[in-house]
């Protein structure tokens, strides 16, 4: 959610350690009110207070679009990561208050679609988990492929194969059983939209494939949140509020804008709605450009940056902000 | 005879490209009139091996222009010649309900031709901007009336007279792709009879 936007205080009803990696957050409105509908692939950006530094991580909603009593997230725990995860999983408790932003969708199902065709990487399978309760209400004939470790890391699963059956197909890396995306995605009928969540070679490899086979680039869609990286110390003059900043190591420049008091617009803070662009007025040195929001040719240019994952090293930076 | 160069319009009016051959499992190819040079340039360019896995319909013109001849000639794996878009209509559909993700899909000719076609697949899915287009050949208009909601087809003048209703229609550059027609709307509504001249605009 951008500058101002209203925001759900809630608190967290339930906690469960899913498998060795993943734990599920269940929040309930704190005023006991609904909460607001969503469609399946939607996200909600999670506040947190971790001992004085504000995070505010994007993760989808798993719980089913038509349950208004709560929403649930999964998060996978990431050890070396900026610590998001890490405080979800060892801070977050039942009973615990917490802010949500409102969901906000950016990997949507189209209903044009005659089939939908998804493909899940590890903890990738939580958009999917909506998205198929959200088309078995409609009647909508979907299949997932969903590709994991092993069976002891593949949450939810069992649980998804149980209750889908013949539209789940499981794939274990310890078992060698792997996605045979040639032949899977010659077969589809016409009109087949392609949904792919996982890991980033994930992505790219079946975005390729899909391609070389014909399919339309409109009918292929996918979702990655990336983390902001750490990175060096750097400056950045601020040219609309008149102030220098400097961006920490384990800090993105839109998390030191907030810090230091300058309200920039954001919406999934992970490189990929695109509603943090920012115009560069002087750019002496190197933008490192993380996102997958600007065009390869915008990204040589120079002359817009994604303060929410992007950094950048040399003598002098002046942004729009 | 290339590609037809229209004025810029709206937004809702459509534009076409240059037919490129992409790969693809099979190849459907639409065609009318002016949209046969379209297809066998294409393929000229593209080179005959993806034939052996392409399927041609094709129909004359709104001005009767037929080069059914010709597009036989190629020697696509399928070929089917149609007097009529209506005729052909059945076969498109059941073509695009068997067809596989992977099917290029190309339409060639007039207006009507190539909103009717993209309708079909829309129908079935697929966007609508991933089939490959290019106009050729007449620019007469399909046309709805928004009052009666009739089509009347291979409009020449405007204002024209709606087929159905009677009315005194101006058309549009207003599109509906849902419909796969322009908008005509009544020209003397609020002066009855005080309609302009005629005017061809549509050849």
């Amino acid at each position: 959610m951008s500058v101002g936007a209203p925001k759900i205080p809630v608190v967290v009803t339930e906690v469960v350690q899913v498998n060795d990696l993943i734990k599920r957050f269940r929040f309930q409105r704190r005023d006991g009110d609904a909460m607001p509908t969503f469609s399946g692939g939607a996200h909600v950006v999670v506040e947190m207070d971790d001992h004085g530094t504000r995070r505010m991580n994007p993760y989808s909603l798993m719980s089913a679009p038509s349950d208004t009593s709560g929403y649930e997230i999964s998060v996978r725990r990431d050890d070396v990561g900026r610590g998001g995860s890490l405080y979800m999983h060892t801070h977050v408790q039942p009973g615990m208050e917490m802010v949500l932003s409102h969901p906000v969708n950016l990997f949507p199902l189209d209903n044009r679609a005659k089939k939908h065709l998804m493909i899940a990487g590890g903890i990738g399978i939580t958009p999917f988990v909506a998205q198929m309760a959200q088309l078995q209400a409609m009647g909508g004939r979907f299949e997932l492929h969903y590709s994991m470790r092993s069976p002891a890391l593949g949450a939810y699963a069992q649980v998804l194969k149980a209750h889908y059956d013949d539209r789940v197909h499981l794939y274990y890396d310890e078992e060698k059983q792997f996605i045979d995306l040639k032949n899977l995605l010659k077969g589809q009928p016409l009109g087949t939209h392609l949904y792919v969540c996982g890991p980033k070679g994930m992505i790219a490899w079946v975005r390729a494939t899909a391609t070389e086979m014909g399919w339309p680039a409109l009918s292929v869609h996918s979702e990655e949140f990336l983390a902001p990286p750490v990175g060096k110390a750097f400056e950045v003059q601020l040219a609309a509020s008149g102030k220098t900043i400097t961006v920490a190591p384990n800090q993105s420049l839109l998390e030191a804008m907030e810090a230091n008091g300058v309200e920039a617009p954001y919406l999934c803070r992970g490189g990929a709605c695109g509603q943090c662009e920012t115009e560069v007025h002087r750019c002496d040195g190197h933008i490192d450009h993380n996102d997958h929001w600007l065009t390869d040719e915008q990204k040589a240019s120079n002359t817009k940056i994604m303060p929410c994952v992007s950094r950048f090293a040399g003598a002098a930076l002046v942004i729009d902000r | 005879m290339t590609k037809t160069e229209f004025e810029p319009s709206i937004k809702s009016r459509p534009v076409y490209g240059v037919l490129e051959a992409a790969p693809g499992l099979a190849h459907l190819i639409v065609a009318d009139g002016e949209g046969a040079d379209a297809v066998t340039e294409m393929i000229a360019r593209a080179g005959t091996a993806m034939l052996a896995s392409t399927h041609i319909i094709y129909m004359p013109g709104p001005n009767g222009c037929d080069k059914s001849a010709a597009l036989q000639a190629l020697g696509a794996a399928q070929f089917r010649s149609s007097p009529s878009f209506a005729a052909a209509s059945s076969r498109l559909a059941k073509v695009v309900a068997d067809a596989h993700m992977g099917t290029q899909i190309y339409v060639a000719g007039t207006e009507g031709l190539i909103a009717q076609v993209c309708q079909a697949v829309a129908a079935q899915g697929l966007p609508y901007e991933s089939v490959h287009t290019e106009h050729r050949g007449s620019t007469v208009r399909r046309v709805q009336c928004v009052h009666c909601k009739g089509i009347t087809e291979n409009v020449t003048h405007d204002p024209f007279k709606c087929s159905h209703c009677g009315l005194s229609l101006f058309v549009r550059d207003h599109f509906s792709r849902r419909i796969a027609a322009f908008q005509g709307v009544n020209i003397d509504a609020e002066d009855p009879g005080l309609v302009p001249d005629s005017v061809e605009r549509f050849k």
